[in-house]
C-alpha cells in the first residue's frame, strides 16, 4: 500500500516502504502546458533532498524537477524521452519521473499530504 | 466570408506578401547561375576524393536565388522596420554613422596577425575604448576579448575564481543568484565549478535583503546580481548587499545587461562591484539578435584586476602595443578567445560612445527611463504592472488583467502581431505569472510609443470584453498564422528530404 506525498514545488512523490516514485503534480503540468522535453536521472545517481533530481521543459518554460527527499534513484522513465506529453496526459501516473530507494523516511515528516496539498493550491489561485 | 478568413488567392501569395517555398523546393539540377568552360582534361589531383554523384543542391538562375533572399528577407521583422519591445534584449537604433567607420577599409580589412605597427589606429580603438569603459564605470582593469553578455559572465566569475585560489580561499564554492537573475548567471556559475544558492525577492520585486544576509556564509564564493533587475527595477539596498557580500569575505559580479539604465549616471565602482560586463551591442547600439555578433568586456575592481585576462592595450613610448604575455605582477586567469574580441563592435560602439560624448549617454539613459515610465503610466490602469513604479527602462506587466477571459499572454502577443508590433518578452521573469515585459529604449519617439499604447489598450478592451475567440485565433495578417510549437518541440523537421521520385508505369 503506498502513501502520497507532495512537495510545494508540485512534485509528487509516492511511497511503497523504502522505495518512492517521484513525479509532478496535475498542477505543475496545467502552469507548465504543453510538455516537450524530460530529462531524467539514470539508476545510481545519488540525491539530497532538494537537489536537482530532473528536468522538464515545455513550450513556455523549462523547469528544474527537485527530489523531494534523499536516496538513490533506482530507475528513471526513459519512455518519457520519446513520449513527454505524458506528464501531460497522466502526470500521476504513466508520466512519472524517477523511483528511487529513501535514504532517511524522516524526511517524508517535512512534505504535505493529498488534503494539504490541494489547500495550498487554492491558496495559489 | 468574415474578416478572419480572407479569400484565398490562386497563387497562395496575399498581395506583395509572396509565399515562398524553400530554395530546394524551387531549384532544378540542369539550371545554373554561371556558364563556366568544363575543365580541360587535367590530371585527377583529389586522391579518389572526387564527387562519386550528385549532392543535391538546388540549381537556380542568378535573379531567382536574387529574389528568394530578397523575398526571405521582406519576411523579417527588425528595428529597421518598426517598433521592437522586446525588455531584456534592448532594442534600440543602430545608427549608419557605426555602420559606416566600422567599414572603413583600415578597419574592416584587419587581420589579427598583422604586425603591430600596421595596426596602430585599430590599437587606438581598444584603448580609447577601453578608457571610456573604465571612465564610465569607474573601475580598474577591462578585458575587451568576451565574445557577448554571458562570455563576459564567464570572464568575470574566473577572475573571482583566479582570485580566491590565489588567496588559498578553496572552500567557497556557493555562488547566490537572486529569482530574478538571467538564465545565464546560474549557468555561469556552474560552468565556473560553483553551486548555486537561490535567494528570493521580496514583495517590491527586489532583493529579500534579509534572505541575502543569512545566506551569506563562509562558503560563499560571491554573488551575481542585476541592476536594474529583471523586472526593471533598480536594487534599491544594492549598497548594503554589496557591503553585505564583503564583509562575508565574497566577490561581487554584477549582470550588466542593464546598464544601458543607468549609463552616464551611475559609477558601477561606487557600488562595491568587483566585476561587470558590459554589452556593447545593447548598451551602446551594435546590430544583434540574429543580426550581428555582440560583444561583453568585463570591467574589474581592484581586487580582482591582477587577475584579468590577456590580451590588453596599453600606450607607451613606441606607440600602442598588444600585451599578449604576463608583465609585472599581473596574474591573468587566461584568455577568453584565441584573437582580441569582436574588433567590428568595438569600432560601432566606441562610434556611439564618441558621437553622443558624455552629455548624450546620460540623455540617452535617462530617455530610456522615461520612455519605459511614459508606458507604465498609460498602460499601468488597463494592464497590471507588477511592482509600483517608478520603472528604470523597461516596464514588467503580468497577466492578472487577463484572469477569466479565456486570453493567455501568448494569445495577446499573438494580436499584437496583427497589430503590426513586435511582442514584448513574454514569461519572462518567472517571479511574475504571465509576464509582459516591455522596453521602449530612447529610441521611439513619443509618437511612436503612443501608436502602440493605443493597439494595446484596445486589445486589452477586447480582451475584458470577453471576446477570446479573437486572441486564440490570432495572428491573422501573418505570413504563417498560429504554429503549432508544441508539435514542433516534439516532432522538429530539421532537414528538407527530396519527394520520391515518381514511378514510371510499369
Amino acid at each position: 500500500m503506498s502513501t502520497l506525498y507532495f512537495t510545494e514545488d508540485h512534485e509528487w512523490i509516492s511511497v511503497d516502504g523504502d522505495t518512492a516514485t517521484v513525479g509532478i503534480t496535475d498542477y505543475a503540468q496545467q502552469q507548465l502546458g504543453d510538455v516537450v522535453f524530460v530529462e531524467v536521472p539514470e539508476a545510481g545517481k545519488v540525491l539530497t533532498k532538494g537537489d536537482e533530481a530532473a528536468v522538464v521543459e515545455s513550450v513556455k518554460a523549462a523547469s528544474e524537477v527537485y527530489a523531494p527527499v534523499s536516496g538513490t534513484v533506482t530507475e528513471g522513465n526513459a519512455d518519457l524521452a520519446d513520449a513527454p506529453a505524458a506528464v501531460n496526459e497522466d502526470p500521476m501516473g504513466e508520466g512519472w519521473f524517477f523511483k528511487l530507494t529513501l535514504a532517511d523516511a524522516g524526511e517524508l515528516d517535512d512534505l504535505m499530504d493529498p488534503a494539504a496539498y490541494e489547500s495550498f493550491v487554492k491558496g495559489l489561485e | 466570408m468574415s474578416p478572419a478568413t480572407p479569400t484565398p488567392t490562386l497563387t497562395g501569395n496575399r498581395g506583395l506578401h509572396i509565399e515562398e517555398p524553400l530554395i530546394f523546393e524551387q531549384g532544378h539540377p540542369d539550371k545554373c547561375g554561371v556558364d563556366l568552360p568544363e575543365p580541360a582534361d587535367k590530371p585527377d589531383r583529389l586522391g579518389g576524393l572526387a564527387r562519386s554523384g550528385p549532392i543535391g543542391l538546388p540549381g537556380l538562375s542568378e535573379p531567382e536565388v536574387v529574389r528568394h533572399y530578397t523575398r526571405l528577407s521582406q519576411k523579417n521583422y527588425a528595428i529597421d522596420s518598426g517598433f521592437y519591445p522586446l525588455g531584456s534584449c534592448t532594442m534600440k537604433h543602430n545608427p549608419r554613422l557605426n555602420e559606416r567607420l566600422a567599414r572603413l577599409p583600415g578597419f574592416a580589412d584587419l587581420h589579427p596577425f598583422q604586425p603591430e605597427a600596421t595596426v596602430q589606429g585599430a590599437l587606438a580603438v581598444m584603448h580609447r575604448l577601453s578608457a571610456w569603459l573604465l571612465g564610465l564605470t569607474g573601475m580598474e582593469a577591462v578585458a575587451l576579448s568576451p565574445g557577448a553578455g554571458a562570455h563576459g559572465e564567464l570572464c568575470g566569475m574566473q577572475a573571482i575564481r583566479a582570485a580566491l585560489d590565489a588567496r588559498g580561499d578553496d572552500g567557497r564554492r556557493v555562488v547566490l543568484v537572486p529569482d530574478s537573475a538571467h538564465g545565464t548567471n546560474p549557468a555561469t556559475a556552474a560552468l565556473c565549478g560553483f553551486r548555486v544558492r537561490g535567494i528570493p525577492g521580496d514583495a517590491r520585486g527586489r532583493v529579500d535583503l534579509a534572505a541575502f544576509k543569512a545566506a551569506l556564509d563562509d562558503g560563499v564564493a560571491g554573488v551575481m546580481l542585476t541592476n536594474p533587475n529583471t523586472c526593471g527595477l533598480f536594487e534599491t539596498d544594492i549598497l548594503a548587499l554589496s557591503e553585505a557580500v564583503h564583509a562575508a569575505g565574497a566577490y561581487f559580479y554584477l549582470d550588466g545587461a542593464n546598464f544601458n539604465a543607468i549609463v552616464g549616471r551611475v559609477k558601477i565602482a561606487d557600488l562595491g562591484v568587483d566585476a561587470m560586463h558590459i554589452n556593447l551591442h545593447k548598451t551602446f547600439s551594435t546590430p544583434h539578435g540574429g543580426g550581428g555578433p555582440g560583444a561583453g568586456p568585463t570591467v574589474l575592481s581592484p581586487a580582482l584586476a591582477p587577475f584579468a585576462p590577456l590580451p590588453y592595450v596599453v600606450h607607451d613610448g613606441a606607440g600602442y602595443r598588444l600585451v599578449e604575455h604576463v608583465e609585472g605582477n599581473a596574474r591573468p586567469f587566461g584568455r577568453m578567445k584565441g584573437f582580441h574580441g569582436q574588433f567590428g563592435v568595438f569600432v560601432r560602439a566606441l562610434a556611439y560612445i564618441m558621437s553622443m560624448g558624455r552629455d548624450g549617454l546620460h540623455r540617452a539613459s535617462g530617455d530610456a527611463v522615461l520612455n519605459a515610465n511614459y508606458l507604465l503610466a498609460r498602460l499601468g490602469e488597463a494592464l497590471t504592472p507588477s511592482f509600483e513604479g517608478p520603472c528604470m527602462h523597461e516596464a514588467l506587466f503580468d497577466d492578472r488583467f487577463l484572469k477569466g477571459t479565456g486570453v493567455s499572454t501568448l494569445d495577446f502577443a499573438k494580436a499584437m502581431l496583427d497589430e503590426g508590433f513586435h511582442p514584448m518578452t513574454m514569461y519572462f521573469p518567472l517571479v511574475v505569472h504571465g509576464a509582459m515585459l516591455m522596453e521602449p529604449t530612447e529610441t521611439e519617439s513619443r509618437d511612436s510609443l503612443d501608436a502602440f499604447c493605443d493597439a494595446v489598450l484596445a486589445l486589452a478592451a477586447k480582451a475584458k470584453a470577453g471576446d477570446a475567440a479573437f486572441f486564440t485565433h490570432a495572428p491573422r495578417h501573418t505570413p504563417r498564422r498560429r504554429l503549432d510549437e508544441t508539435r514542433a518541440a516534439r516532432h522538429p523537421v530539421l532537414r528538407w528530404e527530396p519527394p520520391a521520385p515518381t514511378r514510371a508505369a510499369e
